[in-house]
This record gives C-alpha cells, sequence and structure tokens, in this order.
C-alpha cells in the first residue's frame, strides 16, 4: 500500500471514527447524566438522515437541511423525555430496553409512512464538495474533511458548555449527586429533557451530516446503534474521552480491517470489544462499577 | 473479661501479618498484624478514617490486599476470592445490611445453609429436601432469636431483626470466625441489647472480630481490644492495658471534635 | 409455596395439557400451525427467562441462539431430502450451547447496562457473520426443503412434513422444556440463582460462585433458545440472517414482560398475546407495528409487572411483584471527559 493510499484511509478512518464519536457521546451523555439506556438512538441516526435528505430535496439547501433535521430531532427528543423517557427513572433495565424498543418501532413506520423504503442519495453542498490536494500525491474529498471539522467543532461546543457554564456545571453536579443538587432546588425536569435531547440531536445530526458520503437507507439505525455501543462499552459508558478514544479505535480497525481482511472485516470489531472486554470490563476509561 | 486462659493451643483462628491496602496515593492501611482466637472476640475500634472497614474487607476478601498475609488456620487465604474465603470458614456481616431483601426471613438462612452443604448448586430436587441444610436453618435461626419471625419477607423486618438475619444467616455457614462489621449501628437501646446478647453467644466455639463505635458494647464484649488511626495499628492486647495506653489517650482525645 | 396451589398449578397444566392435544383434531390446520407457532415461541421466551426474570440479567442475544440453530439444520439438510432428527437437533442444540459458552464467558465478565450492550453487540456479530459470507446464502438465506425426520436403522419414526406430527414434536418440546426450567427454578441452583439477583453481593459472602452460577443459567438457557430455533426453521422452510437480528431478542423480552418475569410459563402467555395481537393487527392495517410499537410503550409503562398484574384473583393467589433492581437514574451517572 503506497502512502497516498495509506493517507486516504487513514483520513477515512479518522472521518468514519469521528461521526461515531459524535453519535456515541449522545448515547454516553444520556447514559451517563440520566441514567438510561436508549435503544432508540440508532433510530433517530436513521431519522436524521431521512429528514436531511427531505429538507434538502424540497429546499435545495444543504445547510437548511443540517440545521433542520437537528432542529426537529431536539424536539423530538424533547417532547419523548417529557412524555415517557421521565417515566423511566429509578426503573430497571429490562423497562428502559423495551421501551426504547417500542421507540423504534414507531419511528421505523412513521419513517415507512412519510418517507417509504427507498434508498435516497443526497449531494452535498456545492461549496463543499469536489476534493482538495493534500500533498503531491494525495487528494481528498473536502466534504469529508468537514465532517470532521464539523464533528470536532461540535464536540468542542459540548465539551465547553459541560466543564465552563453554569448550565453544563449543573449538568455535571446532578450527575454525581442528584439528591444535593435537587435541596438546592434545582429544577431537574427541565435539565434532564435538554441532556436527553441534546443526546438525541447529535445522533440525528451524525446521520444528516453522513447523508451526503453514505446512502439513506432504512437499515441505517440499526448498525449505528450497535457500533455506537461497542465504542461505549470500548471507551467506558459516561465517558466522553473513552467515546472518542473508542470511535477511533473502531474507525482505525473498521477501515483498515476492510483493507487488509476484507471477509472478515465487519468481525474484527467484535473480536476487538471482546479483546478489550477481557482487559478491562467496564471498557478502557470506564467507572469501576456501573 | 480482663483474665484470659489459653484458648487455643493451635495458634489463632486466622491471623492476618503486615497487612497494606492503598487506595493510589491514600494508604488505607499501613503494616496491620492482628490475630483472632477462638472462644474470643476481638474488637477494633478507632476514630473514623481508621482503616476499620479497609481491614475487615481485606480480611473478608472483598478487597484484595497490595501486601501482606492472611492466614485461616495453618491455610493461607492471601489470594482467594470472597466466595473461597467462605467456603473456608470466614463469615461476614456488612455495615450496611445486606440481605435478600425479597425472600422470607427463614429463605435467607436456608441459602446459606446451602452455600455449605455438600452439593450447594444441584440442578434437581426441592430445597427443602437436604436434612442437614433443614436443621442448620433452623439452629441459627433459633439462636439468633428469629424462629418467630421466619416466614416474614426480609424487607419487612425491623433494622434490628435485620441486623439479627445477618448473623444467622453467617452462623448457617457454620464458620470458624465471624466478622462483624458495625453491627450495631444505627440501633435503639432495645435492639442494641438483644444484638450484643447474640455476639456474646457467638464466641462458643468460633472466633469472632468486631469493628465498632459504640463504646460501651465494645467494653462489654471484647476479649482483646486493637486500636486503629490511619491506617496502622496503634495498641492491641487485653482491654484494661490499651485503655491506658499513652499513644490510645492521645488518638482519641486529639480526636476530641470528630465523632468516634 | 403452599400445598394447596401447587395441587391448582398441577390441575391447570394438565387440563391446559389436554387441551392442547386435543386442539389440532378440532380446529382448521390454520390455527394449529398458529399454536405451534406460539409454541415455538414461548419455549424461546421461557429459555430468556431463566437468565432475564430469574437470573436478573437482560440478555438482547438468545434471537442470535434461535437463528443460529435454525442455520445449523439448514446446512445439515441435504438437498431435498429430509434431515435426520437424531443427530441434527442434538448437534443444533449442542452448537448454541457452544455460542452461548463462549459468548457468556466474555459477557457475564460484566454488568448492568455493559452485559446489554455486550450481548446485543456480540448477537450482531453473529448476524453479520451470516449476512456478509456466502456459507449459508448469505443475506439471501438458505432454504430448508423438506422437514427433518427421525428414522432408525432407515424405517421412518415420524415425518415432520405432515403438519400433525410436527406439531405433536413441538408440543412435545414446550412440555420438556417447561419440565426443565420448572425442575431448575425450585432447585438448590436455581434459588442460589435468583439469590444473585437479589444480592449479588451477599451471595458471593456466602460462597457460591456467581459467574459460574450465571454461566451455566445461560448456557441451558441459550440451549434451549435453540430448540425454539431449531423447530422455526423447520417450519418456516427457510432460514435468513433476520432470524437472528436483536429484534427477535426484544420480541421475545416483550412476551417475557407481557407474561411476567417471576414465573416459569409466563412467558409462553406472553407469546401467546403477543402474536395473538400480531395476528389481528395485521390483518387490520399495514402499518401494523406501529401499533406494537406503542402497545408495547404503554404496556412498558403501565404494567410493569406484565398481565399478572391484572389478574390476582383469576390465578388463586396475589403475585407481589418483586422491585427491580434500581437503574443508575437514582443514585446519579457520572459523565467525565
Amino acid at each position: 500500500m503506497d502512502l497516498a493510499t495509506f493517507g486516504v484511509q487513514l483520513l477515512n478512518a479518522i472521518q468514519y471514527g469521528m461521526v461515531l464519536f459524535l453519535v456515541a457521546s449522545g448515547l454516553t451523555l444520556v447514559f451517563g447524566i440520566l441514567g438510561i439506556i436508549n435503544l432508540a438512538h440508532g433510530a433517530f441516526y436513521m431519522i436524521g438522515a431521512y429528514l436531511a435528505y427531505w429538507i434538502a430535496t424540497y429546499t435545495g439547501n444543504f445547510g437548511i437541511a443540517l440545521l433542520g433535521s437537528v432542529v426537529i430531532a431536539f424536539g423530538i427528543g424533547w417532547l419523548m423525555e417529557a412524555f415517557l423517557v421521565k417515566r423511566l427513572y429509578g426503573r430497571d433495565h429490562l423497562a428502559q430496553v423495551l421501551l426504547t424498543f417500542g421507540v423504534i418501532l414507531v419511528l421505523d413506520e412513521l419513517r415507512q409512512l412519510l418517507f417509504g423504503k427507498d434508498v435516497h442519495s443526497v449531494p452535498p453542498p456545492a461549496w463543499l464538495s469536489g476534493t482538495i490536494q493534500l500533498t503531491d500525491n494525495l487528494s481528498y474529498s473536502i466534504y469529508r474533511l468537514a465532517i470532521c471539522a464539523f464533528c470536532l467543532i461540535v464536540a468542542a461546543i459540548i465539551f465547553y458548555v459541560i466543564r465552563y457554564t453554569k448550565i453544563g456545571m449543573i449538568v455535571r453536579a446532578g450527575a454525581e449527586n442528584r439528591e444535593m443538587t435537587r435541596v438546592l432546588g434545582i429544577r431537574f425536569d427541565v435539565v434532564n429533557r435538554y441532556v436527553f435531547a441534546v443526546g438525541i440531536a447529535l445522533a440525528a445530526f451524525g446521520g444528516a451530516v453522513v447523508a451526503p458520503i453514505s446512502t439513506v437507507f432504512p437499515g441505517m439505525g440499526d448498525g449505528m446503534l450497535i457500533l455506537s455501543f461497542v465504542v461505549v462499552v470500548l471507551g467506558g459508558l459516561g465517558s466522553i474521552a473513552g467515546a472518542l478514544i473508542g470511535a477511533l479505535l473502531i474507525g482505525l480497525t473498521d477501515t483498515f480491517g476492510k483493507v487488509f481482511f476484507p471477509g472478515v472485516a465487519s468481525i474484527l470489531i467484535y473480536v476487538l470489544m471482546a479483546a478489550v472486554l477481557i482487559w478491562r470490563p467496564n471498557g478502557i476509561l470506564g467507572r469501576r462499577e456501573i | 473479661m480482663a483474665e484470659l486462659t489459653s484458648t487455643s493451643s493451635a495458634g489463632p483462628a486466622m491471623r492476618a501479618v503486615g497487612l497494606h491496602r492503598h487506595f493510589g496515593g491514600l494508604r488505607a492501611v499501613s503494616d496491620v498484624s492482628v490475630e483472632v482466637h477462638v472462644n474470643e472476640i476481638h474488637a477494633v475500634i478507632g476514630p473514623n478514617g481508621a482503616g476499620k472497614t479497609t481491614l475487615i474487607n481485606l480480611l473478608s476478601g472483598d478487597l484484595s490486599a497490595s501486601g501482606g498475609d492472611i492466614f485461616l488456620g495453618a491455610t493461607s487465604l492471601t489470594r482467594q476470592p470472597p466466595h473461597r474465603r467462605a467456603k473456608a470458614g470466614v463469615g461476614r456481616s456488612y455495615q450496611k445490611t445486606t440481605i435478600f431483601s425479597d425472600f422470607t426471613t427463614h429463605e435467607n438462612v436456608r441459602l446459606a445453609a446451602q452455600a455449605h452443604s455438600a452439593r450447594p448448586l444441584k440442578m434437581f430436587g426441592g430445597v427443602h429436601a437436604d436434612d442437614g441444610v433443614n436443621a442448620r436453618t433452623g439452629e441459627a435461626l433459633a439462636l439468633a432469636g428469629l424462629t418467630e419471625r421466619a416466614g416474614i419477607t426480609a424487607s419487612h423486618l425491623s433494622h434490628g431483626e435485620q441486623r439479627q438475619l445477618e448473623i444467622a444467616m453467617v452462623l448457617a455457614t457454620d464458620p470458624r470466625i465471624i466478622l462483624l462489621d458495625e453491627p450495631l449501628a444505627g440501633m435503639g437501646q432495645g435492639e442494641a441489647r438483644r444484638i450484643v446478647d447474640l455476639i456474646k453467644s457467638l464466641k462458643t466455639g468460633r472466633a469472632v472480630l468486631i469493628v465498632e463505635h459504640d463504646m460501651d458494647a465494645v467494653f462489654e464484649l471484647a476479649d482483646r481490644l486493637t486500636v486503629m488511626a490511619d491506617g496502622r495499628v496503634i495498641a492491641s492486647g487485653w482491654p484494661s492495658e490499651v485503655r491506658a495506653h499513652p499513644a490510645v489517650r492521645t488518638a482519641y482525645l486529639g480526636e476530641e471534635g470528630t465523632e468516634a | 409455596m403452599n400445598m394447596q396451589s401447587d395441587r391448582q398449578w398441577w390441575f391447570i397444566g394438565a387440563v391446559c395439557l389436554a387441551a392442547a392435544i386435543a386442539l389440532p383434531f378440532l380446529v382448521p390446520a390454520y390455527y394449529a400451525q398458529f399454536a405451534a407457532k406460539v409454541f415455538i415461541m414461548g419455549i424461546l421466551a421461557m429459555a430468556l427467562n431463566l437468565v432475564v426474570g430469574h437470573g436478573g440479567l437482560v440478555s438482547l442475544c438468545h434471537g442470535a441462539f434461535f437463528g443460529l440453530s435454525g442455520y445449523v439444520l439448514a446446512l445439515a439438510t441435504p438437498g431435498y431430502d429430509p434431515a435426520a432428527l437424531w443427530w441434527t437437533l442434538p448437534l443444533a442444540l449442542l452448537v448454541t450451547a457452544f455460542a452461548a459458552l463462549i459468548i457468556g464467558a466474555l459477557a457475564l465478565r460484566t454488568r448492568g447496562i455493559y452485559f446489554i450492550m455486550v450481548t446485543l453487540a456480540f448477537g450482531e456479530m453473529l448476524f453479520f457473520l451470516f449476512f456478509d459470507n456466502q456459507f449459508a446464502g448469505g443475506s439471501d438465506g438458505m432454504f430448508i426443503n423438506t422437514k427433518p425426520e427421525l428414522a432408525i436403522a432407515g424405517y421412518q419414526l415420524f415425518d415432520l412434513d405432515k403438519p400433525i406430527t410436527f406439531y405433536f414434536a413441538v408440543l412435545a418440546a414446550l412440555v420438556v422444556t417447561i419440565a426443565v426450567l420448572s425442575m431448575l427454578v425450585r432447585s438448590p441452583f436455581g434459588h442460589a440463582l435468583a439469590a444473585t439477583r437479589d444480592n449479588e453481593r451477599r451471595v458471593r459472602a456466602l460462597g457460591f460462585p456467581v459467574f459460574q452460577i450465571r454461566l451455566t443459567a445461560f448456557v441451558i438457557s441459550g440451549a434451549l433458545a435453540g430448540l425454539a430455533g431449531y423447530f422455526a426453521a423447520a417450519q418456516f422452510g427457510f432460514v435468513v440472517p433476520q432470524m437472528l437480528g436483536w429484534h427477535v431478542s426484544a420480541t421475545a423480552l416483550v412476551m417475557v414482560l407481557i407474561g411476567g418475569l417471576r414465573s416459569v410459563t409466563g412467558p409462553l402467555l406472553g407469546a401467546l398475546v403477543l402474536l395473538g395481537l400480531e395476528e389481528v393487527l395485521k390483518a387490520t392495517t399495514e402499518y401494523w407495528k406501529l401499533i406494537e410499537g406503542i402497545v408495547v410503550i404503554v404496556l412498558v409503562i403501565a404494567m410493569p409487572s406484565g398481565l399478572r398484574q391484572l389478574l390476582p384473583h383469576v390465578l388463586g393467589r396475589t403475585t407481589k411483584p418483586a422491585p427491580p433492581a434500581k437503574s443508575e437514574a437514582t443514585q446519579g451517572g457520572g459523565a467525565h471527559g
């Protein structure tokens, strides 16, 4: 493999990893702060992609499509927490699994109703299409680089909010010690709603942003769900940094796996997960017990 | 209580030598050695943060030691996980009541007896078939004074009764040594009295190590006393000696402001 | 459990069995086929419940065991001839048990939510194994052209191609499953397993090897899921990778929820209710899954202990719903990074 091809594959791996990271952070955020495992997370990734396709076709503008799908997903997440998820707090895992599974069934059928079972593709915005020359031999898709940039920006925003703003502090405090913060009079129902909606929006953003480079198809949610879970298991539940490490590991394993071991590429990820589990049952950066 | 005749010519039932445990930079337990003899109650006391609960966790295997050794009789337990130590004869109660809240009192004790039966994980046959298990269950319940409450779901027992239950479960496993982690915590006078009497009855034929804050109970129960502070043993021996020990006075007088 | 209610259960069981035996002679073939399907899914759901309801572990990979067993049958069926039941069934069970052993040994190193995610991931791994590779037909799956038969020395004892024979074979498998699970649950092993659900730390402190107990339950449960999968594949006449998918696992969990986690036969009832509901919905609307999704959501919110919550008096005794293991939300999570 020559250097240029290696460079392209490496960049692909990173770009793939970045999207995975963003989607997985939504999952780990919801779990870390609300204690809820949301199986419908992948379904929102799919919804984000379909919404982006629909809005882009309707308005002709990808930027609006991206924004629109995120906003709509945020709204759905907000409603979902208000009516469904908040009844899950304090309940056992089976309840969480089944309720969110029910949501997947509903979302799948709604998507079918609204958009059918078709496979779609979305063209990237004109100013981001085409390739850019990185080195003498290496040119790379601008849009893919843009995805990396988008993801990093969003991740940085979230990191900044959690670390340095008042609401971030409240969120972190609530995660550490729910009782105490309640005593201080902080309204957790609203905070929970925001956190959940942001988690959902992250998944939808992931789906929307990859729509131009991958096909928009009904099963894309399931695939992303499993991968997000593997990322979180690798990195440790509740850890954003762990999600980054896990996502990059998966991105590299999957991309280079497909190049060197095409037959077993899809299984390599699980082998990796099994290996990490043997060494660190709580993930690379996970907390001691769950 | 003050005078002790030699109770075990065969040596202590349990012996810990030079135990160390650190959590990152924090030394929770440093160079702690302790011996517990049969027919004796050995109390471990000290201010908060002295490392007493860590010590019990090290002895039961819930925590692995960073250094040092633990012997049950002649057998080394140092590398053994908690369930192996339990099988070897180490019984313990937890500071926070750890029972099976969904099961009845009887079932709780029966499970403990089952654990030490010949075929604890038999996959056929009902649970009431084993006479040995039934007998041990009945005895343990009687010793702990819970026979009348046997049919009640454990979560419905009073706090004191739950403590009695935990001790009954330990008894049903026929242990050589019993480790009690603050058994009197959160108890009213009447309940505490019952537990103290129960603990006194435990030492017959067994060794007992108890970590407690309630000083009245400690001095009533203890045949031997060890004082810990900052993860170290600062005095150990007969209660009368230990009370007079200068380092102990400093540790307690110096810590007057904090609750002991 | 007192003697009187025990006798009550035996009576109810005997009545149900008699009804089940009479059924195929009394109703049109379609309903007998439907009943067989309920039995099959009931076996899967009851098997799953050993681990979920009794062991307190939510597993999302039992669908993979179910589908894997079907694939073993498909791969062992020679062309257009029937497979020999006497060795293909044990083989399928063995393969499934082995898969459960490997996956369980890895997954049981984790707890709580990690366990759920890991079982989901391993289940999907098996899915991709069959989907991406051509040795079993890839995404198209394989046909099972003739159903298995039981023959000794060339003399055919029974042939599952006949619907009545198939029905009774499945009924026999169901009875065996109920017998095995009931025995396990009542045994010392079963009590120890239930205790691990209630207070793992105490179980360990008593001297029980928790990992071994759980792994054993997981393997038995996986093998029984394989039993269901074998007959399911035989009934459909084909296998596709979707039969390994986690939606199958989740559907089985719904059946467990409907029927109640605390009983052995509850999930069978759950299978009947869910499959019955599906039949009715499918006949009514094209978007039946939407309704099913809503029903599941409502069920979870309104009836955490399943239908048993509605029928305390009919069943002759109240089943107090046991408090479930608290999720992390009550203690607060901890995002850091």
